[in-house]
């Protein structure tokens, strides 16, 4: 009783103070943004003074089975839900404001709907709240059962989970009011920000809490890969974000860093999101999924402890990179791209642990629906770890900067590798999160895994072509002595490419629509889909479970 | 603890660990791999020799090759600019009204006011000049203040109605529905007359009340038949082309609240001569006019179909 007291105690402060934010809000974007704080706060005091049961209200919800015995899987199974829900929506925008570029008749005249507005929205979508709760999901799946301990502090792991959805919507509500930085995928306003590193926190206690509890005496790989993600971003998002406020009741502040060092800092954080959050958590997954779904060991131990410290050495230098060319110090250019160079082997190296880790098991590639997806998730990140320090080299760079090859680029990584591995993981999640013997079809895996695919080599190739065009155009020089085209010409040029690329945005939006219908058939508990049969990895249920504390460590 | 064990498939060791069924092979390191890495490090160790890499105190070392992207740039550009010097001189001390003599001359001139229409007129005349609502399409032979070399180039470097230029082209037209010089129905009648002078509307009752109205009110800019005066930038109404909507509303908009378009003075950003080369390329889309013989007596070029630019209105 008195926890519940307490804990309405807590709510009904946090509702007032929400409230009186809006009340003496400084501006009409504020306001809303602390309204929805407060309808959350509202949500949270309803949950607690009902008293109820309202875990497992949630739990009867989303059809979550009974295993209180075994691993802490309820914030795991939301974050499926909420990595599916978020990535239609991230795509959705994503098709959406490509079709913009096609047609600027769809920014439709108002300021909420137009492309600087929704285009954060879109990256936001798929990076922080797909990507995000993909990562944040996989972790608590992955390090439970490679420590064979539940999840250090439930509580805190429910309020990572609500925490960061409700950071997720005040960022997204935010672009469309017109409340940003400025600052690429550190879009967020301060407040937002501080609200952020709250909840990063918890997550990072959640998680090593974990692994101090942890049953086995070393510490697997992925628990690597996942503890420098956490730590990392933490650092790189306080550091760009360092701003000071106009109003303590107000959506605006300025950066502590001004000009070239802000751009700097800037893209030492951008770099390094993709690096740490793109790319070091998302092969935290592969260690862990490509493994369990071929049912092959690691490739090569040694192999794994090399390319991790070389990649996260190398990479957090790397940023200087996305600034050739610019009022940047030449010094400065010179080492973001050597770094960037540098880079290609330790990140071919988890290419080359997760391919060869198949190494006894390249038949399933024709069998498994989801090892497909997991060889060309990693497929896709070999070409764009090699593309990336191709186009650092200053040379090469000259002709992609600020051209639509940097688009083609970032979306053979995010469709092709963040993309492509999250489907695979939400692939074998979904049965072993909900009891079932396997996905609702796997037919259907392996339709999203074609249209995906296809989609992809739309979208990548239609932005090389239209990248190189646009180079080649601006620079182009007349035997006159003079530019020969004007910028409009080149966008003229591209047009049909702007097409192909909504095209191929389409057939990898249909593509998660089928997933979706799957996950939710699954969940539903239909009857599994009749159809000729394709390999999946078994799941034995009776091992998925922690180990009793006092037994010693495994084997 | 040592779990060390043989892996079937492929005959490689395991290092002895196993976290919820996953274990490792103990395969060394891809030889190609490492070298590749290795391959890597020493081109950027090079790399840091010939190119600026090592930060100091006040700057960063300028590497063997003493390369900078200033440099480089500058080095670029001075090129570029001494291969267009000499026909950058040779304009510069050709008077325009001789450019049109020296053929050579004039597609030097076109070509480099094409590069800079791209920089500096596109936003408003669009990159085919073909302009909007509002900006005047280049293209055609309607000119409201001139088209002969001279006076575009005089057009471009003073603007239209440009403050802070005390040459700049000035005219106001009234607001004449807005500040109470017409009643509504007198501008809707003279819109009415205005049409028909084109052939846009049949002649009537309104566009024969509207006449009495435009000879009182707008004929003396505009002419007695509509016809416009380059001297006030007065548009020809009898022709097919409207700047801002040819349709009666368009037409009545106008004549109640007048639009008086603003166009920058380009001498305050632009040199002499690319202002030249600009009006060399505007004037070559298409509706150029020949030189009146009324300015220079002792040019001998006929006038073309066009008024002569200090004409009254006709």
């Amino acid at each position: 009783m008195v926890t519940v007291v307490s804990r309405a105690g807590i709510w009904l402060v946090a509702l007032l103070l929400a409230i009186l934010a809006v009340a003496a809000a400084a501006d009409k974007g504020f306001a809303i943004q602390m309204g929805i704080v407060a309808a959350a706060c509202a949500v949270g005091l309803w949950t607690a003074l009902t008293r109820a049961d309202y875990a497992g209200v949630a739990r009867g919800l989303i059809h979550a089975p009974a295993d209180q015995s075994r691993y802490d899987d309820d914030p795991i199974r939301w974050g499926v839900i909420a990595t599916v829900f978020w990535g239609m929506a991230g795509f959705l925008a994503g098709l959406y404001i490509a079709l913009q570029l096609a047609y600027p008749v769809l920014n439709l005249g108002l300021e909420w709907t137009t492309f600087g507005r929704l285009r954060p929205l879109h990256t936001s979508a798929v990076i922080f709240a797909f990507g995000g709760n993909a990562l944040i999901a996989t972790s608590f799946y992955v390090v439970q059962r490679t420590c064979r301990a539940r999840l250090a502090f439930p509580g805190l792991a429910r309020f990572v989970f609500w925490g960061y959805q409700l950071f997720i919507v005040l960022a997204a509500t935010g672009y469309l009011l017109g409340i940003t930085q400025g600052k690429e995928y550190a879009e967020p306003e301060w407040y937002v920000d501080l609200w952020l590193t709250v909840v990063w926190l918890a997550y990072l206690a959640v998680f090593v809490g974990t692994l101090v509890k942890r049953t086995e005496p070393h510490i697997y790989v992925a628990n690597w890969f996942y503890l420098s993600f956490i730590l990392t971003v933490a650092m790189l998002h306080l550091v760009n974000n360092l701003n000071l406020p106009v109003s303590l009741l107000g959506s605006r502040s300025y950066p502590v860093f001004a000009g070239v060092q802000g751009a700097l800092v800037q893209w030492w954080y951008g770099h390094n999101a993709v690096g740490f959050f793109l790319t070091a958590g998302f092969l935290a997954m592969m260690y862990y999924f490509v493994p369990k779904q071929a049912e092959r060991p690691i490739y090569s131990y040694r192999l794994s402890i090399i390319h991790f410290w070389a990649l996260i050495f190398l990479y957090i230098w790397a940023g200087p990179h996305h600034l050739h060319y610019t009022a940047l110090p030449d010094w400065a250019q010179t080492l973001g791209m050597v770094f960037s160079v540098m880079l290609w082997m330790p990140s071919w190296g988890g290419m080359i642990n997760g391919l060869m880790t198949l190494n006894g098991a390249w038949d399933k590639v024709r069998t498994d629906p989801i090892i497909r997806l997991f060889v060309i998730s990693l497929a896709f990140y070999g070409m764009s770890t090699f593309e990336g320090p191709m186009m650092s080299v200053k040379t090469v760079n000259s002709l992609s900067h600020y051209t639509d090859w940097t688009i083609g680029h970032v979306h053979s990584g995010a469709l092709g590798w963040n993309g492509m591995i999250t489907f695979a993981c939400i692939y074998y999640l979904t049965p072993r999160l909900w009891a079932r013997s396997r996905m609702y079809s796997l037919r259907m895996i392996n339709w999203h895994f074609w249209l995906a695919t296809i989609g992809i080599v739309f979208y990548a190739a239609s932005m090389w072509v239209a990248g190189i065009t646009e180079g080649l155009m601006w620079r182009e020089y007349g035997a006159d002595g003079y530019l020969v085209n004007s910028f409009a010409e080149s966008v003229a040029a591209v047009h049909p490419m702007f097409l192909l690329r909504a095209f191929g945005g389409l057939l990898y939006l249909a593509g998660a629509v089928i997933m979706t219908v799957n996950v939710w058939k699954t969940i539903a508990g239909s009857p599994l889909r009749e159809e000729a049969p394709l390999r999946d990895a078994p799941y034995n249920a009776v091992q998925d479970r922690p180990l009793v504390p006092v037994a010693v460590p495994a084997e | 603890m040592d779990n060390r064990k043989i892996d079937d498939a492929t005959g490689v060791e395991t290092v002895g660990h196993e976290w919820d069924g996953i274990e490792e092979l103990n395969n060394p390191l891809p030889r190609w791999w490492l070298w590749t890495f290795y391959a890597t490090i020493a081109f950027s160790v090079a790399y840091c020799v010939v190119y600026p890499a090592i930060p100091m105190l006040s700057k960063g070392t300028d590497g063997a090759w003493k390369w900078s992207s200033r440099g480089a740039l500058a080095a670029e550009m001075s090129k570029a600019e001494q291969g267009r010097a000499a026909t950058l001189a040779a304009i510069a001390a050709t008077p325009i009204e001789a450019l049109p003599e020296k053929p050579q001359l004039m597609q030097a001139a076109v070509a480099g006011g094409r590069a800079a229409f791209r920089v500096n007129c596109v936003q408003c005349h669009g990159a085919g000049a073909a302009g909007f609502k509002g900006y005047p399409n280049l293209n055609d032979d309607d000119w409201l203040w001139g088209g002969d070399l001279r006076t575009i180039e005089t057009t471009i470097t003073h603007g239209i109605r440009f403050p802070g230029d005390d040459q700049t082209r000035q005219s106001q037209m009234p607001n004449f529905g807005k500040d109470g010089l017409l009643p509504a129905a007198s501008v809707s009648d003279v819109a009415s007359y205005v049409l028909t002078l084109s052939g846009k509307e049949q002649p009537g009752a309104a566009s024969q009340r509207g006449a009495a109205t435009f000879a009182a009110n707008c004929a003396v800019c505009h002419g007695p038949e509509g016809k416009g005066g380059r001297q006030f930038g007065a548009p020809n109404l009898a022709d097919a082309i409207w700047l801002y909507g040819g349709t009666h509303a368009d037409v009545a908009a106008s004549v109640t609240s007048a639009h008086a378009g603003v166009m920058p003075a380009w001498a305050h950003r632009l040199d002499p001569v690319t202002i030249k080369m600009l009006a060399a390329y505007v004037h070559s889309l298409g509706g150029g006019e020949k030189f009146a013989p009324v300015p220079t007596p002792e040019e001998s070029t006929p006038a073309g179909g066009a008024a002569p630019a200090a004409a009254a209105p006709r």
